[in-house]
């Protein structure tokens, strides 16, 4: 039998404010030491009560906007009570039946249809925001709790069940991370977790219109994380199913490490979080005018930016998706292009070529590149207006890269790199060459044009590299036809 | 040892107004007044118990400092050098505060409330933390892990609750004021059982912020004090806006002591039929009905009978108030867990670890019965299949309740109703029947579901020679009224009757 899978994710992200979510301890917990943010709010002391950080409010009405949501005019937060030792309160403060943003969509490319990728709309549930939890430290019989991640900020956005494989599954996370790097929000980091995704995962056959019993796969932590744990779900339940039994309604959780699914409790005793509105906090109550100056300041987002791109700078549908999948890349490259004389088309080849080689080969973002955008597009403008050829100018990029603020015209200066377009000069290296080489000339003489690519090499080895690689060309044919 | 007495008024008896003048002007100084306090608490605390912790050397310090101030000619607060005791549910930096609880027994607070910030700044003396029922859950001051406290104008009888060590301690002159939290009654039932003024403020007036919280969305700190002057100053300090609370409510906060005569012409002062039925002792009803009376005598206006179906029906307003509140309390106490602070059990009698158990061993031995019965409570009305059925049918009572008094204020500026259906009861009384211990709350828990201010006032002495005290209710942020009209029962009877002297 053939079986269709059906996916909705739920994706927890961290926000990027200044301030945890209901105090104003310092939000950062990324290596820091052990319970150095906290405050009697974040620890839950007796007596402390939460604030609303209202940047938290606008960066989730942010999201839910750019994901197309309703944006909840009246909104409320809830007490969702369970035990743990992370969990300072017993309680977290989350949002149950009024969150601020519902009903939403979000497109993306998948597999499939007639020219292989096809648009996908994927519904968006709901976007809420909650309090983080703190973390558990496990050493040999005994646990230690860290407090600096209680009461960060944290969105969760949930889609519906539309998704229909590993595949769509990490494209859909990878989208929402793009979407929420524009906005600003988070940093999206997986591997930090500032970006933690949940799946809930059944399957049917295929043609089904019911819904197979689903599975909720915790701690999905990395796109491999994804990926991985959801093929192994599914073929889990196809196999129990194909053995002639039933998928059991669980929770697991996966170990990326093990490479499987763990179940970490039943689901027949249907949790009871016992919500109830949280009575130390407001309701949230947005005004018309609010909500618009939010949707004002909204950036452009990928979706946007990309096909402008096209038809602003003349790329390539695969350029400008490749400009534009980051925010600070798309608005490096903008800003580089539009420079009066910028050749657009030149700029992305040398981001998508040269920039691209050196982030990759030291691991580092757009934000943390030396280079500015005028600089880059100076050394572009040497080259097209002959003042150094491609080699040198990957030298003097090479330069630019290491050095603070040295502009590219300085440093073709300190480096000599200045072109050979002196047909003085250049004569007498093409002479010399010449003179040295009587076999290849000899061929050429003959018709065989192969040898001129060396004799042109030794010229450039002679001049090291600066001649004007056309002139010297030319000075090669006419002193061997001469 | 002899009280120090000034023109035969020991200092300790002495309002906070009488105190604020002295310090003032230099007559008496501060260490004199703390000093004073101090003893008495000697001497009663034994038979009274109204104290959880009294730290001695902190408030002659304090006075100390206020008197050092003072005689280098700096402006003094507006609690200048007056002795002040606090209810043990309020942070104090550095204190215990214990809630009246074993869970909390050693718990050292690494802030100071809101209200305790005011109170320094206004240069008050703290002189101890008062006991309480446990998590202020009680309304007989006798479910505290320290003790039941007693009644200063009887011994054998409760003092009231939650805020019963607050209410004794004024009445007993163990200070000239105090701080008290208010849930369900808490402030005003005790202030009437022992015979002093106790004043709820509008919800939202005063800051929660280090307040343990009971019951979020109802409990309110509110001044325990000798006369209605004292407890507008009181109020004054501690009133207004704070950022740190999301439920405190940016009101201007008026002049209270300024604006106190005591001037009730025209007036309008309600009377609810509902509040004179079943289950009232003879000697209250008789006791509201003559400061009525009273309050007509000084030109207020009486308006009768006015009708607070909902409000003042024990079947509706003690079954909300019970379901909100326990199912708040019930999420409020998860965090006293063992795992942070407070009482920890190590759980499992052969010492392994298993963190189940050590929340259970430390709840179980940490919380009394009384707390542990409101959880269970709180946590059934919260659950699935009967939030609709609890939770949410006691909000839509809390709103008719709240409807009901803004159609009576519509018709009243004040609403004069008895503070609790009896006179102080004997200890252990009631202890073993929790349905009836509820039963005293009937006319201050609707006063908290509806967010008013409330004050009650002593306006009687029983024929056993125990204080009797009526309730004036308001609209929201109308204590002027409130203050206003108690400070008129106050000047309309014969002679105030005094609690338990030194």
């Amino acid at each position: 039998m053939n079986y269709e899978t059906v996916i909705g994710m739920e994706v927890h992200v961290e926000l990027e404010t200044a301030a945890k979510m209901f105090c104003r301890c310092r939000a950062h917990h990324f290596q820091i030491p052990p319970n150095s943010h906290i405050c009697p709010v974040c620890t839950s002391q007796p007596g402390s009560l939460p604030v609303i950080n209202g940047r938290a409010i606008e960066l989730t009405v942010m999201t839910g906007m750019a994901l197309n949501c309703q944006i909840r005019r009246h909104s409320v937060f809830d007490r969702k009570n369970y035990v743990y030792p992370d969990l300072p309160k017993g309680y977290q403060i989350s949002q149950y039946g009024e969150p601020l943003c519902e009903e939403g969509w979000i497109e993306m490319r998948v597999d499939g249809g007639e020219t292989g990728r096809s648009l996908r709309r994927v519904g968006i549930v709901r976007v809420h925001l909650e309090e983080d939890t703190g973390k558990l430290v496990h050493s040999g019989n005994s646990s230690l709790v860290d407090y600096n991640r209680a009461g960060v900020p944290l969105m969760e956005i949930v889609s519906d069940s539309s998704l229909r494989s590993s595949e769509e599954a990490c494209e859909y996370v990878q989208k929402i991370r793009q979407l929420v790097r524009y906005l600003g929000a988070s940093s999206g980091d997986m591997e930090k977790g500032a970006m933690r995704c949940e799946a809930n995962i059944s399957v049917r056959p295929t043609g089904s219109v019911d819904f197979g019993t689903k599975v909720e796969v915790k701690n999905l932590n990395s796109f491999r994380s994804v990926r991985n744990a959801i093929d192994y779900e599914v073929k889990r339940q196809i196999e129990t199913l194909e053995e002639g039994g039933s998928v059991r309604q669980v929770t697991m959780g996966w170990d990326e490490n093990d490479g499987f699914t763990r179940e970490q409790r039943s689901k027949e005793y249907d949790d009871d979080y016992r919500y109830f509105p949280e009575p130390d906090l407001k309701a949230v109550d947005l005004s018309d005018d609010w909500i618009e100056a939010v949707r004002s300041r909204l950036p452009e987002l990928a979706d946007a930016r990309a096909p402008r791109f096209q038809s602003e700078f003349g790329l390539t549908a695969e350029e400008a998706a490749l400009l534009t999948e980051d925010q600070a890349l798309a608005a490096y490259y903008e800003e580089a292009a539009s420079k009066p004389g910028a050749d657009p088309k030149q700029v992305s080849n040398w981001i998508v070529g040269q920039l691209f080689r050196r982030l990759k080969e030291e691991e580092i973002t757009i934000e943390e590149v030396q280079i500015r955008p005028d600089e880059l597009v100076e050394l572009i403008g040497l080259v097209k207006d002959g003042t150094i050829n491609q080699t040198a100018a990957r030298e003097v990029f090479d330069r630019m890269w290491e050095k603070d603020a040295a502009s590219p015209t300085r440093i073709v200066e300190e480096l000599g790199l200045k072109q050979l377009s002196d047909s003085g000069e250049l004569e007498q290296a093409v002479a010399a060459v010449i003179a040295e080489n009587p076999d290849a000339v000899k061929k050429i003489k003959t018709g065989n044009e192969k040898p001129i690519q060396f004799l042109m090499g030794q010229v450039m080895r002679a001049t090291r590299g600066k001649a004007n690689p056309q002139l010297v060309q030319e000075l090669v044919r006419r002193q061997i036809s001469g | 040892m002899t009280p120090l007495l000034v023109s035969d008024v020991a200092l300790n008896e002495l309002t906070a107004c009488d105190v604020i003048q002295r310090v003032r002007s230099g007559e008496t100084s501060s260490v004199e007044v703390t000093q004073s306090v101090l003893d008495r608490i000697e001497s009663a605390e034994p038979t009274l118990n109204a104290f959880v912790s009294v730290d001695v050397e902190r408030a002659l310090a304090r006075a100390e400092s206020i008197d050092k101030r003072r005689s280098r000619g700096e402006e003094l607060g507006d609690l200048a050098g007056v002795p002040i005791a606090v209810k043990d549910v309020i942070c104090v930096r550095g204190g215990r505060t214990t809630c009246g609880s074993r869970i909390l027994e050693h718990y050292v607070a690494p802030y100071d409330a809101t209200v305790i910030e005011r109170l320094h700044q206004a240069d008050a003396v703290l002189v101890g933390k008062t006991n309480m029922d446990e998590f202020a859950m009680g309304s007989s001051c006798e479910n505290s892990f320290f003790g039941p406290t007693r009644n200063p104008a009887d011994p054998d009888r409760v003092p009231g609750g939650s805020s019963g060590g607050s209410a004794a301690a004024v009445a007993a002159h163990e200070t000239i004021l105090a701080l008290g939290s208010d849930t369900g009654g808490s402030v005003r039932q005790p202030a009437g059982y022992c015979g002093v003024v106790g004043l709820k403020p509008t919800y939202g007036r005063v800051s929660r912020y280090g307040l343990v919280a009971f019951a979020s969305s109802l409990d309110q700190i509110g001044p325990v004090a000798k006369d209605v002057a004292d407890a507008a100053l009181l109020l004054s300090v501690i009133a207004g806006h704070d950022s740190r609370d999301a439920t405190s409510v940016d009101e201007a906060v008026p002049d209270y002591p300024q604006k106190l005569t005591g001037e009730v012409e025209g007036l309008k002062v309600g009377l609810a039929e509902e509040h004179f039925g079943a289950g009232l002792d003879e000697e209250i009803r008789s006791a509201v009905e003559e400061t009525a009376r009273r309050l007509e005598e000084q030109g207020a206006e009486i308006v009768s009978p006015l009708s607070l179906e909902v409000a003042a029906n024990p079947d509706y307003c003690i079954g909300a108030y019970y379901i909100i509140a326990t199912a708040e309390a019930s999420a409020n106490l998860s965090r006293y867990d063992g795992v942070k602070f407070g009482f920890r059990h190590r759980g499992r009698s052969d010492g392994r670890a298993d963190l189940l158990e050590m929340y259970r061993q430390s709840r179980s031995s940490g919380f009394g019965a009384e707390v542990k019965r409101r959880i269970m409570l709180g946590t059934y009305v919260l659950s699935a299949g009967y939030y609709e059925a609890y939770y949410l049918e006691a909000q839509k009572v809390r709103t008719l309740i709240r409807r009901d008094f803004e159609k009576a204020f519509a018709r009243c500026d004040v609403l004069l109703s008895p503070v609790a259906p009896t006179t102080a009861f004997p200890i252990g009384e009631q202890i073993d029947d929790p349905l009836q211990m509820y039963l005293n709350d009937v006319y201050t828990v609707s006063v908290n579901l509806a967010g008013i201010p409330g004050i009650s006032v002593p306006a009687a002495t029983s024929s056993e020679g125990l204080p009797i005290g009526v309730q004036l209710l308001a609209a929201p942020f109308r204590e002027e009224a409130l203050l206003q009209a108690a400070r008129a029962v106050e000047l309309g009877l014969p002679s105030i009757p005094t609690p338990m002297r030194s």
